[in-house]
C-alpha cells in the first residue's frame, strides 16, 4: 500500500459496467516526508475518503476488485483506509 | 487507473485472433493539470471512446476483465470516458 492524498474527483457517464456507482478519486502518491511522489492516479475509493484527505492505496489489480466489491472489475487502485496518522520511529 | 486523452487510432490487420473487432487507441497520458505527462501507449477500448476525449485507462491484467469473457492479450485498457475532473475547486476537461 502507498500513502496518498486525495488531489481531484471525476466524473464519468460512460464507463464499464462493473465500475457503474463506484466513486472516482485522483490521488497523489506521496512520500513518508509528505512531497508528491510519481504520476497522480485514479482510485476507487471504498472508505468515503474526500478531497485533501490522506489515504491508503492499494496499487494492485485482485485488492482493488476486492476493496470494490465486485469480482473481475477492471480496476488497479483503490482507497482502503484513510490516514490519521503516522508515526516514524528513528532505527 | 490513469486519466489520459485519445489522440489517434491503430489500424493493424495482421493481429492476434483475440483482438480481431477490437478498437485499438493511441493514449497521451495526462496529468491533474491537464498538461501531457509520460510516454504514450496504445490502449483497446472498452466503452466507445474517440480521438479528443479524455479518458480513464487501467493497466495489467485487468485490462483484460472489460471483455470477458473474451480474454484479449492487453496489458492496457479504457475503461471510461471522463466528463470532466476537478482539482483544487477548478473543473476541467
Amino acid at each position: 500500500m502507498q500513502i496518498a492524498r486525495v488531489i481531484g474527483t471525476v466524473v464519468s457517464t460512460q464507463k464499464n459496467r462493473k465500475l457503474e456507482g463506484a466513486k472516482l478519486l485522483l490521488v497523489q502518491p506521496l512520500t513518508l516526508e509528505g512531497q508528491a511522489r510519481g504520476v497522480a492516479l485514479l482510485a476507487i475509493d471504498a472508505v468515503g475518503a474526500g478531497v485533501g484527505e490522506r489515504v491508503l492505496v492499494v496499487i494492485e489489480g485482485k485488492a482493488a476488485g476486492d476493496a470494490l466489491g465486485r469480482k473481475a472489475a477492471a480496476v488497479d487502485a483503490a482507497i482502503v483506509g484513510i490516514v490519521d496518522e503516522v508515526d516514524l520511529v528513528e532505527a | 487507473m490513469q486519466l489520459a486523452r485519445v489522440i489517434g487510432e491503430v489500424v493493424s490487420t495482421m493481429k492476434d485472433a483475440n483482438l480481431v473487432g477490437m478498437k485499438l487507441l493511441v493514449l497521451q497520458p495526462v496529468s491533474p493539470s491537464g498538461d501531457s505527462t509520460g510516454r504514450t501507449l496504445v490502449a483497446l477500448d472498452s466503452v466507445g471512446a474517440g480521438v479528443g476525449e479524455a479518458v480513464f485507462f487501467v493497466r495489467g491484467r485487468e485490462a483484460a476483465f472489460p471483455f470477458y469473457p473474451a480474454e484479449p492479450p492487453t496489458d492496457a485498457s479504457i475503461v471510461g470516458i471522463v466528463d470532466h475532473w476537478t482539482v483544487d475547486g477548478e473543473d476541467r476537461r
